[in-house]
């Protein structure tokens, strides 16, 4: 009886401490997405009365080819940002973890931007990628590259965010470094011992066993690279042509430009979907593939 | 002869090793050099662009070092906007937003890592998986809400939400909270404290550098915030650095060294920050990534 007492007295007080979060979850988070979807289903420029539509919205979606250009472009964007953080960070990290005289300096400078971000970094960049006077023109110009249109290019602006981008591929680093200095290194004497080389010793000890940080980094970046906006609306609009269209700044426009909030409500649903979905295909296949014996 | 064999292959051996080290440390110089330098090079050019005369900015090739030290770009921004009143303002949205946030999300962060109670992992799971939820989703209806309520144009839509404990931070200080050894909390319960008092004068302290880290993570979360407040805040008094600047831009787009100079002073206090707290910046990423 006094256990149970004391079991129940317990929980009361870890429900207080999560209360604030809870409030706040319905508050912010359950009631407006729970609002969304009735409003999705809606036409509705939020003044005047609310018409019930039924599925039209999702209809319309599936045949709005400014809506398929920003999915377009958003998938092109989060894939290949993704996949290059990835590889740089990881191929950064390895050099990183090399006990070399003035390794404190270089990560420091390395890890710089990652704390940079927003429209002031948007700005510095917009004008580094001016065509005629930005200085990365002038860089390559150095190895003698022709100039590139970079922002004004309908090929090249969705790359030049992503090169932007990269450059604050620190926090992958910092994340990625942690991870190797987690393995033990007598997997490493022993394996050096068995005679096995450098590239083997990269498939099979430090690549498994750095899984977890991978996928970490996989699921995070995943998630925020779909929502990508302040870059685009700064640098460039959405252009040229709809090359930077992002499926943010389509809900930006179809939310506070044009006023269709029933429409817009749908689109930002799909969007949810689109990432949930892609969330748990990651995590699942991370199941079969993550290896977290050892960590 | 056998001994001599021996030492000899030994020597060798080192001496291949000593090679190979010197080898790897060229070659990791050969990457880290020429990538910091790159990794630099846009700061570089911003600096240097901000401190241009005017007639210098247009001119091709770069000419990288000013004739005339024009410090006074950086004195012309305040006269061409209100950029002390954004500093202000961004200050300020910062400041209630970093203490809201290690406020609620270390209450939840407490509740989740000490007590047990029916459907706590379930409920710590569904905190979680709202990471998953796009800002894009109840930016509408909050929206209305909030215009409801009468927030508009006030930093209150900003603000008020960081109260209640943000799932990232609730995540990374729980992780800290259970690392904590339970036995100081065990010797004050017996002493008769209760447990907002164990969390207040036990916890919180043992807990400075998790919360330091908290703190430098929503400070520049709060600093570069731009979406709310180019949503919400519709009076120029009110914005922010990130809307101040967004909106001059198109009228100041061929200024330059006006623009470097404004996303400077909007950089500096980040990387301040960066450079006095690298330590708590790099064990948050440790503490959220390696384990979780």
């Amino acid at each position: 009886m006094f256990n149970s007492d004391l079991l129940r007295r317990e929980a009361i007080q870890g429900y207080l401490f999560i209360l604030p979060w809870f409030i706040g979850f319905v508050v912010f988070t359950a009631g407006p997405l729970t609002a969304a979807l009735g409003f999705s289903f809606t036409d509705w420029n939020g003044v005047s009365a609310m018409e019930f539509i039924g599925f039209e919205n999702y209809i319309q979606l599936s045949q709005d080819s400014r809506f398929w250009q920003s999915l377009k472009v958003t998938l092109v964007f989060t894939f290949f940002y993704l996949i290059l953080n990835i590889i740089i960070g990881f191929a950064l990290a390895l050099v990183m973890n090399q006990p070399v005289r003035g390794m404190r300096l270089f990560r420091t400078i390395y890890y710089l931007p990652a704390v940079l971000s927003g429209v002031a970094v948007a700005v510095l960049w917009a004008i580094l990628f001016h065509r005629e006077f930005g200085a990365l023109n002038w860089l390559l110009g150095l190895v003698g590259i022709k100039r590139v249109g970079w922002l004004v290019s309908e090929s090249w602006a969705l790359p030049s965010i992503i090169i932007m981008e990269l450059w604050r591929v620190g926090s992958t680093i910092i994340i990625f470094l942690a991870g190797l200095q987690g393995i033990p290194p007598e997997l490493y004497e022993a394996a050096e011992v068995d005679g096995a080389n450098r590239r083997w010793r990269l498939w099979s000890i430090t690549i498994p066993l750095m899984s977890p940080s991978i996928f970490f980094v996989l699921i995070v970046g995943f998630i925020n690279a779909m929502q990508v906006f302040t870059q685009a609306y700064i640098m460039t609009r959405g252009g040229p042509n709809y090359a930077t269209f992002f499926y943010s700044m389509n809900l930006y426009q179809t939310t506070f430009r044009e006023l269709r909030l029933g429409y817009a409500s749908a689109q930002a649903g799909v969007l949810f979907v689109i990432i949930f979905l892609i969330t748990l295909g990651i995590i699942w296949v991370s199941r079969y593939r993550v290896n977290y014996e050892l960590v | 002869m056998a001994a001599s064999t021996k030492t000899k292959g030994q020597d060798s051996f080192w001496s291949r090793r000593k090679r190979l080290r010197l080898q790897n440390h060229l070659l990791t110089y050969l990457v880290l050099v020429p990538g910091a330098l790159l990794f630099l090079y846009p700061l570089l050019w911003m600096l240097s662009t901000s401190l241009k005369p005017k007639h210098q900015i247009f001119t091709y090739p770069i000419e990288w070092i000013p004739d005339t030290w024009m410090w006074s770009n950086y004195g012309e921004v305040f006269n061409q906007v209100p950029f002390w009143t954004y500093t202000v303002n961004t200050a300020v949205i910062t400041v209630i937003g970093v203490v809201g946030t290690l406020f609620g999300s270390s209450l939840a962060a407490y509740g989740f890592a000490r007590f047990r109670f029916p459907g706590r992992d379930a409920l710590f799971l569904l905190m979680l998986s709202t990471m998953m939820v796009p800002i894009w989703v109840t930016l509408i209806p909050s929206f209305l809400m909030f215009r409801w309520f009468g927030w508009l144009n006030s930093y209150l839509p900003i603000l008020v939400p960081a109260f209640f404990a943000q799932p990232f931070y609730t995540f990374l200080l729980r992780q800290f909270f259970m690392t904590v050894p339970i036995d100081l909390e065990d010797a004050a319960r017996i002493d008769g404290a209760n447990r907002l008092q164990i969390f207040l004068n036990i916890m919180l302290p043992l807990s400075r550098p998790a919360l330091a880290t908290a703190a430098i993570f929503a400070f520049f979360f709060y600093w570069n915030e731009f979406l709310l407040p180019l949503i919400y805040i519709q009076d120029q008094t009110k914005f922010p650095i990130s809307v101040g600047i967004s909106s001059f831009i198109s009228e100041y787009r061929s200024d330059f060294a006006l623009m470097m100079a404004a996303s400077g002073m909007a950089l500096a206090p980040p990387m301040i920050v960066f450079f006095l707290a690298q330590r708590y910046f790099i064990q948050g990423f440790v503490l959220s990534g390696v384990k979780g």
